[in-house]
C-alpha cells in the first residue's frame, strides 16, 4: 500500500508553512506524525496534492507553562506527553490519557496536534481538551485566533480550522486546589480506538462538588461534553445515586455507530459505566471522599 | 513525479537514495536498500514487523516517508550484530525459543533493543506495555518476554562487567 502521489514540502518555519497552505488551499494537508493521515492517503481516502511536512518546525514542539498556563507544542508526540514531569504535576490527566493512546512506536510519532486537528470523534485528545477547557492558538495568513476546545470540533473530520490554518498550541489554564481528574477508555486490545471512553475534571470543596467537567469519546460525530450530566453534580454532596443519576444524562446524548467494538446500545451502556468510572476516581483524587 | 534525494545514515554507513515522496520507509529499505530484515506484517501501523531505530526511537517504518529520513540516523535489525557475534538480544531469543515462524522477529529484536534502554530493568509488566506495538501470531509472547528478560539480565552484567574492568 503506497500513498498517490503529491508534492512534498519541508517548511523550517510556521511563516513558510502558512505559505504555502495559502499558495495550495485544498489541494494542501499538513503532515504531522502522520499516523492518522497516511494510513487514509494508502486507502485513498485522501489524496492531498501537496504535503507540508512541519517536522522540521522547532517553535511547534515542547511544553512550557507561561503564568500558570500550560502551553503544549503541537507537534509534541504522546510520548513527550507521557515523559513529561511539568504534566505530571500540574496536568495529570494528559499523560495518563497518552499511556492509553495507540503504542509505543506510534506514541513516539503522533502528535498531540494531530490528534486534535484530525477532527475523529475516535481520537482520545479531543474529549480530554473539552473536559480540560482546553483553548487552541491557530495560525493563518490572516495572523493568529484562539479557539476554545468548546467551539473547535463542528462534526466528524470537520474542525474549525481553516485550509491555510495551522493549530500551533494548545493552551490549558491552571487548575484550582482541590480539582481531580480521570480518563477511563474501555478498549478490546492494546492500541485499540476506544469502545466507548469518558473523561471527568472535578473540583471539590469538601464533599461538594463546586466544578465539573464531562466528556465522551467515540461515543457520537464528534467528541461530546455532556453539560446535563455536569449540572446534576454541581453544587452537591457527590453520593452513588447521584453519579448514576449524571451517567444516565450521559447516555442520552450519545449516538455512537456501530462497528465491530459494539452496537449502539452496548456502546451507549459503557459510555454510562465509563462516565461512572470517571466520576468516582476524579472525585477521589480531588480529596473528596 | 519528480525524484527527490535523501541521504541518511544506515547501520552506521552513509547512503543516498532517489526517492518518490510517496515511497514509504520500509520500501526503500527493502527494494532499493536491498535490507529485507525489517518485514512487513500489515503495512498498517499495528503488527510492528517494519519497526526500525530513529534517531534514538522505535518507529514503524510502513507510516513513515522515507524523505523523511532526511540526515536521520537508521538502524534496522542488520545492525545489530556485530563483528560476527549476535548481540545479547539475538541470543536470548535463540536461547529463550522467542520465535517460531520468525516473522515478527526483527521488529521485536529492533523494538526490543531500544526497549531495553530505555528501561535496562524492567519488570514483566513494563516489558508487555513496551512491546505492545509488536504483535507475534505464533509464540503467544510468554517466550518473548522471556528471552527479553534474559537480554536484560545479560546486558546489565555485561555493564557491570565493563565498569569492573
Ligand atoms: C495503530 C494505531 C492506533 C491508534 N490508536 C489511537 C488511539 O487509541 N487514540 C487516539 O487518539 N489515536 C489513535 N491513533 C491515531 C494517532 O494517535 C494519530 O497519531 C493521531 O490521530 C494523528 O496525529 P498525527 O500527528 O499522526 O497527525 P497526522 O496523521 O499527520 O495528521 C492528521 C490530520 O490532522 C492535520 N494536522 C496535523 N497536525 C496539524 C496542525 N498542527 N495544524 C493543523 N492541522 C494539522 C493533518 O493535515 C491531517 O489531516 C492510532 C493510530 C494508529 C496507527
Ligand atoms: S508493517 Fe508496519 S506495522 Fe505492520
Ligand atoms: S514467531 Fe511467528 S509471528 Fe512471531
Amino acid at each position: 500500500m503506497i500513498p498517490p502521489a503529491f508534492e512534498y514540502h519541508a517548511p523550517g518555519s510556521i511563516d513558510d508553512a502558512v505559505a504555502l497552505l495559502s499558495q495550495y488551499g485544498d489541494e494542501a494537508k499538513i503532515l504531522a506524525g502522520g499516523h492518522s493521515l497516511l494510513p487514509m492517503m494508502k486507502l485513498r481516502f485522501a489524496e492531498p496534492e501537496h504535503l507540508v511536512d512541519i517536522n522540521n518546525i522547532d517553535s511547534l514542539k515542547g511544553i512550557s507553562e507561561e503564568n500558570g498556563t500550560i502551553v503544549i507544542g503541537a507537534m509534541t508526540s504522546e510520548n513527550e506527553l507521557i515523559a513529561s514531569s511539568l504534566l505530571q504535576e500540574k496536568c495529570p490527566l494528559l499523560p495518563e490519557a497518552a499511556r492509553q493512546i495507540a503504542d509505543p512506536q506510534v506514541r513516539n510519532r503522533g502528535t498531540i496536534g494531530g490528534d486534535i486537528a484530525h477532527g475523529d470523534p475516535g481520537n482520545d485528545h479531543p474529549a480530554l481538551m473539552l473536559a480540560l477547557d482546553a483553548r487552541f492558538t491557530l495560525v493563518g495568513a490572516n495572523g493568529s485566533r484562539e479557539v476554545a476546545a468548546q467551539d473547535f470540533f463542528l462534526g466528524t473530520f470537520y474542525t474549525a480550522l481553516e485550509a491555510d490554518e495551522i493549530l500551533t498550541e494548545i493552551r490549558i489554564a491552571a487548575q484550582p486546589a482541590g480539582t481531580g481528574a480521570s480518563y477511563q477508555k474501555l478498549k478490546r486490545k492494546t492500541g485499540d480506538y476506544a469502545t466507548a471512553a469518558a473523561a471527568a475534571v472535578i473540583t471539590m470543596a469538601g464533599d461538594t462538588c463546586q466544578s465539573v467537567r464531562i466528556s465522551l469519546t467515540n461515543l457520537g460525530a464528534t467528541a461530546l461534553r455532556a453539560t446535563a450530566a455536569e449540572t446534576v453534580l454541581t453544587g452537591q454532596k457527590i453520593t452513588e445515586d447521584l453519579i448514576n443519576q449524571a451517567a444516565a444524562k450521559a447516555m442520552e446524548i450519545c449516538d455512537p455507530s456501530e462497528d465491530l467494538r459494539g452496537d449502539a446500545e452496548y456502546k451507549t451502556q459503557m459510555g454510562g459505566e465509563m462516565t461512572r468510572r470517571a466520576i468516582r476516581e476524579a472525585v477521589q483524587r480531588a480529596g473528596g471522599n | 513525479m519528480a525524484k527527490t534525494q535523501v541521504s541518511f545514515k544506515l547501520n552506521g554507513q552513509d547512503v543516498d537514495v532517489l526517492v518518490e515522496p510517496r515511497e514509504l520507509l520500509i520500501h526503500v529499505l527493502r527494494e532499493q536498500l536491498q535490507l529485507t530484515g525489517s518485514h512487513i506484517g500489515c503495512e498498517t501501523s499495528h503488527c510492528g514487523a517494519c519497526t526500525v531505530d530513529i534517531n534514538g526511537k522505535s518507529i514503524k517504518s510502513c507510516t513513515m516517508l522515507a524523505v523523511q529520513a532526511q540526515g536521520a540516523e537508521v538502524m534496522t535489525v542488520e545492525g545489530l550484530a556485530a563483528g560476527g557475534e549476535l548481540h545479547p538480544l539475538q541470543q536470548a531469543f535463540m536461547d529463550e525459543h522467542g520465535l517460531q515462524c520468525g516473522f515478527c522477529t526483527p521488529g521485536m529484536l529492533m523494538r526490543g533493543y531500544r526497549f531495553l534502554q530505555e528501561n535496562p530493568a524492567p519488570s514483566e509488566e513494563d516489558i508487555r506495555m513496551g512491546m505492545a506495538g509488536n504483535l507475534c501470531r505464533c509464540t503467544g509472547y510468554q517466550n518473548i518476554v522471556k528471552s527479553i528478560q534474559t537480554a536484560a539480565a545479560a546486558l546489565q552484567a555485561g555493564a557491570a562487567g565493563q565498569k569492573a574492568e
